[in-house]
């Protein structure tokens, strides 16, 4: 086994393995008042966030688990088994020396302090529920760039960040962004100041190393003027005997003319349930991409959306999803449109290897009254057994003339004569799958960063190898 | 003994047996055409050789330098030294030529050892020009797209790289006009040497024009029914293969 170390680590393997608890501050299993006001007081909440955690419980007991069109395996999840905050009862250290040495370990084995020397212009840490390290090149903090964890960032910058937090997503949008305004710990606060350009990514690390838990973390962007930003995530988790929970709501802010980038590269272990939010709003001349890489979990539901609220406003999804044995993968993008001269692209890979399956769903909304908008659709899956399963579930609205939309889809398989020519010029049979998945997704793995597209490239070799037997 | 052998093989596929009993014997260094009508079992033969999971062979011997190869996956017969021309190349959508022999290039070093990315490219160029093929054919995905002449110009070039030991060129002549018939058979000749076996399986006598067999067979009802110089193509090609056909029931001579 390789153990180089690269952008982010996604090799399946590496991911596994698990140290000690080492919580000083643990909520307990099962959620009610009690936990909002546990970690109210140990995150010393100024009052507005306490009650802001209250009303997510509230939200959330009320509103049912979106059954009606949702995989029946969300009733797998025991909420009462779920504990919902750890941590080990210290803030988040600016120096790796100074991180406990349990959890420095962690991130040294996954690659992390290297990355950051390496190509990075920030990173965050997060273990379990809260940040262990973060950390800003000196230059960047310079130009006025914030990147703190969320705790951090409502603490200290209370102006920017109570303007926009819980605006893009509000508490009631789904039962479980309710849940995470309940209980949300961790996860990103970054202001880009107007006129900065933030040449290298940030990027944050979220682990969960605890079993029976749930991770809830929140990140709140705010590109101001004329601003750009990349932030990039990567998670992973062992693989526990129980699900475990990851439930995230991530709010983007591109003010007018700035440029947003949002990359994640999850590789979650297959007990995972990964329910999560993420929703940016672009202003006038602003735009907000999402390129979201979706391998392992046990059931991922994830659509990142766009809300086009300025003129010229422009809207991306990019996404992959792959949906090994035992795996769903239900995965797509929303785009609203709501000004003039919009434009929105999405384009989504599937992949289904044995039983995996993968749903795309996709919303386009484009009002009455709005003129010159245009939205482009692609997606494409790609079955690897008979046994493999996809579906397409598109939504598009599209209202009034001089707008346009164009949707394509596509289903392919990998055929057997495919395989046995690749085998005939001396590649195995479990090269032959990984290099025709690598072809599949190829056009849109080359718009990725670098070091992301030789770490995906990487892992599909894995999970192919895992699948032919 | 270097050469490429098929002992009284035995073929079927769904219960009916295509190959009936063929024998065959390419040494390398030379070009053996197999001739013979529509259904007369011939592309079958191609696929049991390069290991065709499709088919199952019933009895007989297939050996390549000593070796059986009917032991073996597609995949180790393709690194000991077997390549297969085929007649309907797949497309590997997304993947460039250039990625996918360098893939195949690389399958064939040993374990831990990469394939230089320069020296590569260096060998690459040289077979290209070698063919006549511009650079930025390489560039284009796997058979994607292709032309009829296009596939099988593609195929010719992995050849090419590939060195193999012995070759099977299945139909590598169908749906070809004049000049891209030209164009491969010149590809093809500029390959001929003494490390190199050749198997040529056609159903006309218009590529022997071009690439001038040392031996030429005639397969008809999944047998060889006459085996001899280059001048049986030409005599074929007169009489039909009605005439071998009457043949078929005499013991094939070799």
């Amino acid at each position: 086994m390789k153990t180089e170390t690269s952008a982010v680590d996604i090799n399946r393997n590496i991911g596994d393995f698990a140290y000690p608890e080492v919580h000083v501050r643990d909520a307990g299993a099962g959620l009610s008042e009690r936990t909002i006001h546990y970690i109210s007081d140990v995150k010393e909440d100024p009052d507005w966030v306490r009650e802001f955690r209250l009303r997510g419980l509230k939200t959330f007991l009320e509103k049912p688990l979106p059954t009606h069109w949702a995989s029946k395996d969300l009733e797998a999840i025991d909420f009462d088994k779920i504990r919902y905050y750890l941590s080990p009862g210290t803030t988040a250290k600016r120096s790796w020396d100074e991180v406990p040495e349990d959890i420095k370990r962690t991130f040294e084995r996954l690659g992390i302090p290297e990355q950051e020397r390496k190509f990075l212009a920030g990173v965050e840490a997060q273990f379990d529920s809260e940040a262990v390290y973060s950390n800003i090149k000196k230059a960047v903090g310079e130009q006025g760039v914030i990147f703190v964890g969320s705790t951090e960032g409502l603490k200290n910058h209370p102006e920017i960040f109570r303007k926009w937090f819980g605006k893009v997503i509000p508490i009631a949008d789904n039962k479980f962004s309710a849940l995470n305004s309940a209980v949300f710990s961790g996860g990103s606060f970054i202001y880009v100041p107007p006129g900065v350009k933030v040449k290298h990514p940030l990027q944050a690390y979220f682990r969960i190393n605890a079993e029976n838990f749930g991770q809830f973390e929140r990140t709140l962007i705010i590109a101001d003027e004329g601003s750009e930003v990349t932030y990039m995530e990567g998670c992973t988790a062992p693989k526990f005997n129980t699900p475990t929970l990851h439930s995230a709501v991530v709010e983007l802010v591109a003010l007018k003319g700035a440029k947003i980038q949002y990359i994640t590269v999850q590789n979650w272990s297959s007990n995972v349930f990964n329910l999560v939010t993420k929703r940016g709003l672009a202003h006038e001349n602003a735009e907000v991409k999402w390129i979201d890489c979706n391998i392992g979990s046990r059931l991922t539901m994830k659509y990142p959306g766009v809300i086009m609220k300025g003129r010229k406003a422009r809207g991306e999804v990019l996404s992959i999803a792959l949906a090994n044995d035992g795996q769903h993968q239900d995965t797509g993008a929303k785009m609203i449109h709501a000004a003039d001269e919009t434009t929105s692209n999405i384009i989504s890979k599937s992949i289904s290897i044995g039983k995996g399956r993968a749903t795309y769903r996709g919303l386009v909304h484009v009002p009455k009254h709005l003129k010159n908008c245009k939205n482009n659709t692609e997606c494409d899956a790609l079955l690897i057994n008979s046994t493999s399963r996809t579906d397409t579930y598109p939504a598009i609205t599209v209202r009034g003339t001089g707008n346009a939309v164009q949707h394509e889809a596509s289903v392919s398989q990998v055929s057997a004569e495919q395989i046995f020519y690749m085998q005939q010029r001396g590649l195995s049979e479990a090269q032959a799958m990984s290099l025709s998945v690598n072809g599949f997704v190829n056009d849109l793995v080359r718009q990725f960063p670098m070091e992301y597209s030789v770490e995906l490239k990487r892992l599909i070799e894995l999970e192919m190898e895992g699948s032919v037997g | 003994m270097k050469e490429l052998c098929v002992e009284k093989l035995r073929v079927a596929i769904a219960d009916r047996e295509i190959v009936r009993g063929l024998s065959l014997r390419v040494p390398r260094g030379e070009v053996h055409a197999l001739m013979g009508p529509n259904g007369s079992g011939k592309s079958t033969l191609a696929k049991v050789l390069a290991g065709h999971p499709d088919y199952q062979v019933t009895a007989g011997k297939v050996m390549m330098d000593g070796e059986n190869l009917l032991e073996l996956d597609p995949d180790e017969r393709a690194r000991r030294g077997l390549f297969m021309a085929f007649q309907y190349p797949s497309e590997i959508p997304g993947v460039t030529i250039a990625n996918f022999l360098r893939a195949a290039v690389q399958s064939r070093l040993p374990e831990g050892e990469e394939l230089e990315a320069t020296d590569y490219y260096a060998k690459l160029y040289e077979k290209m020009e070698l063919l006549g093929m511009d650079r930025s054919f390489t560039s284009r995905a796997v058979n994607e797209g292709f032309s009829g002449g296009e596939k099988k110009r593609a195929e010719i070039l992995q050849l090419a790289m590939l060195e193999p030991k012995y070759a099977v060129l299945d139909e590598t002549d169908s749906g070809l006009d004049i000049d891209a018939l030209k164009t491969v058979a010149h590809g093809v000749n500029s390959l001929r040497s003494p490390d190199l076996g050749v198997l040529l399986i056609t159903h006309y006598q218009r590529l022997l024009n071009y690439i001038v067999p040392d031996y030429v067979h005639v397969m008809v009802a999944g047998r060889i029914v006459r085996s001899g110089r280059k001048e049986l193509a030409l005599e074929l090609e007169e009489r039909g293969y009605d005439w071998a056909r009457d043949e078929a029931a005499e013991p094939a001579l070799r």
